[in-house]
């Protein structure tokens, strides 16, 4: 296997690992929120978190080659600002992940949070607990699973992205030809066994972290149980 | 004067809260009342975990909300201290851990009270390494009540601790509530639907209705008002602290000190000398005489003074003595009211046939 | 529809329908050559277009089409040689033609001497591994010397759709179309464009084939015949392609 071949998954995986950091850090303020806010302004706003579940990739893509390119709302913008390109740059790509990952993250954190609910937060705050404390010393260990698999799913689902990159990526190998575009590639010309060895590698890869990261949960679990 | 002057108008849906609350600064003052009547509401707001828009709130001289002039301390920043139901005890914390995320985050106070304190005080020394998941419903709530009390509060709240409770946690967790309520020096409020809880612990009573109060007082006067439905026609009477003076052990005796005089009943083996106890002297169990008794089988004969006559026409009125520092209800028929000429001021003797240890 | 069709003069046989698959770069010119052939044939016809090689598997699995226009003339000849199509039926019916187009007003693309220049960020061609207009770009930077330069600045778009999308919204300053996505009637290209000498590349042979699911429908015979008829060459030219 020549290294050109890797480095597909490598973005890939560069690609994920970026993505889900984003995510963390803005879903979780987000995701805290949605739990506990009781304004009408909640549920559209739920709708539109849960909007990339139901958008053809292709349609996010096509809208964001639009909004981050030089006349879009975005790009226009980020230039003015004195950023470079947004289309065709790892950027673009990181900002189109994190709107299509972004469910995958907000949800399990959100549903994480409504469990963990009013009643220890309370209790903490009787005991003096502010609001920045009682976020960080309660409802964020009692939801530490919520962030265990919003984190899992956000970067499993980036790993596997494939529409919204092939619409603003334009393929450059080591920029933005990601490992999904690759095995896409090799199969359209035909070249099956790269694209056989390239899949495999990225199942193996995937399954093992899925894997680690299930096996990791239930040691906590047990430990705490014992 | 040290105390807790509230007052709270709130609504939550159908529900109306419109209560003016005036707690001594010491003791504890029971919050009682049916399911429904805005106890637990009225000691939230009182906490600041609810919000009342109308609302004047001052502890111990401190305002901690004013409607009118737009303040409303929050309630982390509150010196007080509460214990829930449910105690709702931090599950990723031990025991130890959820007593110092108390003790780290209040400073000063009135009533500082040291982790090692709170914990013999509460009885916790074997379980501080376990997990909220492997305690009892008694030892939690013990846990919560020493966690509140390590944040040095000036004003201790607790909602119902011993409701989600069984019987023999109750009996297990009393004494140390008791052993609070002489130790500390700081105001209580305690909600509660039990009257054995409120008689056992209450100094001060107020009681609940539908959301308003409906009488306040000392819990001798709150427990022994006929037109309250505290207490059943049958159940009026008095309470009074007693303390153990002696004990009889040939007649199986133990002799009673309260501010009023003494008492001996044929119980409380188990009592030891000095200890405390709260007593109940039923109404029933009271018969007046003009002159003192001579030969009775009665052992509890007080000398009283006639300070009101309650219900006078009615079959059987109540007539209150005051023993000198304890007021006594005494039912009696109304033929013997007018046999005897019981008049205010009319010196008596109370004769007393029997004493309930409380609980 | 029959009394139409005997007032315009056209064939008796009973009005049909005929199922065309159509790579996706064609089919507006198709929905142009269809009016014109329902109207003198009084025969229907049904366009699915697509990507030449989804529609190939497509058909090799046994999709129901009749006729298939690729963009290549691989596709074709491959089905020809599996049976799934008509032996001799197979024939060019347009070239492709490529041109360089920019959308901004600001480059000027003159006869191609911009792409020597550093005035633009990103280049778009189609993908040469997947789609012929890209081979051919490819094609035609060899031809003028310029890959080394040009190949930093590249971006690939997976078809020439999407290759014509880069360049259409900014996002690439400069990329090789099809001419025909310029020329469509209705669309006013901004900017400007320079037209490649098909010299500079190899022919994109885009070839017409009929495929054996057509080839008991009268409809689908006469459709084929149709596209070799003076009045679709006409439009096909029209549309921005070569014809033979």
């Amino acid at each position: 296997m020549n290294g050109l071949e890797m480095t597909p998954l490598l973005l890939s995986l560069q690609l994920a690992a970026v993505t889900t950091l984003v995510l963390l850090l803005l879903g979780t303020p987000l995701a805290w929120w949605l739990a506990r806010a009781r304004s009408w302004v909640k549920a559209p706003i739920e709708a539109l978190v849960a909007m990339p579940l139901v958008l053809p990739p292709t349609v996010l893509g096509f809208y964001l080659l639009v909004a981050l390119g030089p006349q879009g709302p975005v790009g226009s913008v980020w230039r003015a600002a004195g950023g470079g390109a947004l289309v065709f740059s790892f950027s673009g790509l990181v900002i189109g992940s994190v709107i299509y990952s972004l469910p995958f993250v907000v949800q399990p954190l959100q549903a994480a949070f409504e469990t963990v609910g009013r009643d220890p937060l309370e209790a903490a705050e009787t005991l003096g607990a502010g609001p920045i404390d009682r976020f960080f010393t309660v409802a964020v260990p009692l939801a530490r699973r919520g962030f265990l698999t919003a984190a899992t799913l956000g970067f499993a689902h980036t790993l596997g992205e494939f529409g919204v990159v092939l619409m603003i990526g334009g393929n450059i190998p080591g920029k933005t030809r990601v490992v999904s575009i690759a095995i896409y590639d090799h199969v359209e010309s035909l070249s099956y066994a790269e694209a056989h060895v390239l899949s495999a590698v990225l199942l193996l890869f995937s399954f093992g972290v899925l894997l680690t990261v299930y096996i990791a949960n239930r040691r906590v679990t047990r430990i705490r149980l014992s | 004067m040290s105390n807790v002057a509230a007052r709270f108008r709130l609504s939550l849906g159908a529900f109306r809260l419109d209560v003016e609350l005036d707690a001594p600064g010491r003791g504890v003052t029971a919050i009682f009342g049916p399911s429904g009547s805005g106890k637990t509401t009225l000691l939230r707001c009182v906490a600041g975990l609810e919000h009342a828009p109308a609302g004047r709130l001052e502890v111990n001289g401190e305002r901690w909300q004013d409607s009118d002039a737009g303040l409303f301390v929050p309630t982390h920043k509150r010196p007080l201290g509460y214990v829930f139901q449910e105690g709702r005890l931090f599950s990723h914390l031990s025991v130890l851990a959820n007593l110092r995320y108390a003790a780290r985050r209040r400073s000063g106070g009135l009533s500082r009270v040291a982790l090692e304190r709170a914990v013999e005080w509460l009885g916790l020394g074997a379980v501080l390494d376990r997990f909220p998941e492997r305690l009892s419903g008694g030892e939690k709530q013990r846990v919560a009540v020493a966690r509140a009390l390590l944040c040095g509060p000036g004003l201790l709240l607790m909602d119902e601790p011993m409701a989600s409770l069984d019987e023999e946690s109750k009996t297990e967790i009393f004494p140390y509530l008791e052993r609070l309520h002489r130790e500390l020096s700081i105001p209580m409020l305690y909600v509660s639907h039990s009257r054995a809880e409120v008689m056992r612990l209450a100094d001060h009573v107020v009681l609940l209705d539908a959301g308003r109060v409906r009488a306040t007082g000392p819990v001798n006067e709150i427990t022994s008002r006929l037109d309250l439905s505290f207490g059943t026609e049958t159940e009026i009477g008095t309470i009074a602290e007693a303390r153990v003076v002696g004990r009889d052990d040939e007649f199986g005796l133990t002799y009673l000190e309260f501010p009023g005089g003494r008492l001996s009943l044929p119980a409380g083996r188990d009592l030891s000398l000095g200890e405390r106890i709260r007593v109940r002297l039923l109404a029933r169990d009271i018969s007046l005489t003009r002159q003192r008794p001579g030969q009775t089988s009665i052992l509890n004969v007080l000398r009283a003074r006639v300070v009101e006559i309650r219900d006078g026409e009615s079959v059987l009125p109540l007539v209150a003595v005051d023993t000198g520092g304890t007021v006594l209800l005494s039912r009696i028929t109304r033929k013997s009211l007018v046999g005897l000429d019981l008049r205010p001021g009319v010196e008596v003797y109370a004769q007393i046939k029997g004493v309930a240890l409380l609980p | 529809m029959a009394l139409l069709a005997l007032l315009l003069g056209g064939p008796l046989s009973a009005a049909g329908e005929v199922r065309v698959a159509v790579a996706s770069n064609f089919a507006a010119v198709l929905a142009e050559l269809s009016a014109e052939f329902e109207s003198a044939s009084g025969h229907r016809v049904l366009a699915i277009p697509g990507s030449t090689g989804k529609l190939y598997a497509q058909i090799t699995n046994g999709a129901p089409f009749e006729v298939f226009l690729a963009a290549d003339a691989v596709r074709p000849r491959l089905l020809e040689e599996n049976r799934s199509a008509v032996a001799g039926t197979r024939f060019t019916y347009a070239f492709g033609r490529l041109a360089l187009w920019s959308a901004r007003s600001e480059l000027e693309v003159g006869d191609g001497a911009i792409l020597k220049s550093k005035n633009y960020r990103h280049l778009a061609i189609a993908n040469p591994r997947t789609a012929p207009y890209g081979a051919a770009a490819r094609q035609v930077l060899d031809r003028m010397e310029l890959w080394q330069d040009t190949e930093r600045r590249l971006v690939f778009g997976e078809s020439v759709g999407q290759t014509f999308q880069f360049v259409s919204t900014g996002n690439a300053e400069l990329g090789f179309v099809a001419l025909s996505q310029i020329l469509r009637p209705g669309f006013e290209a901004s900017g400007s464009h320079w037209i490649v000498p098909s010299e500079l590349h190899q022919p994109i042979d885009q070839q017409a084939v009929l495929l054996s699911a057509g080839r008991e429908n009268p409809a689908a015979v006469e459709f084929v015949t149709f596209l070799r008829s003076p009045a679709a060459r006409e439009t096909i030219e029209r549309f921005g392609y070569g014809v033979e």
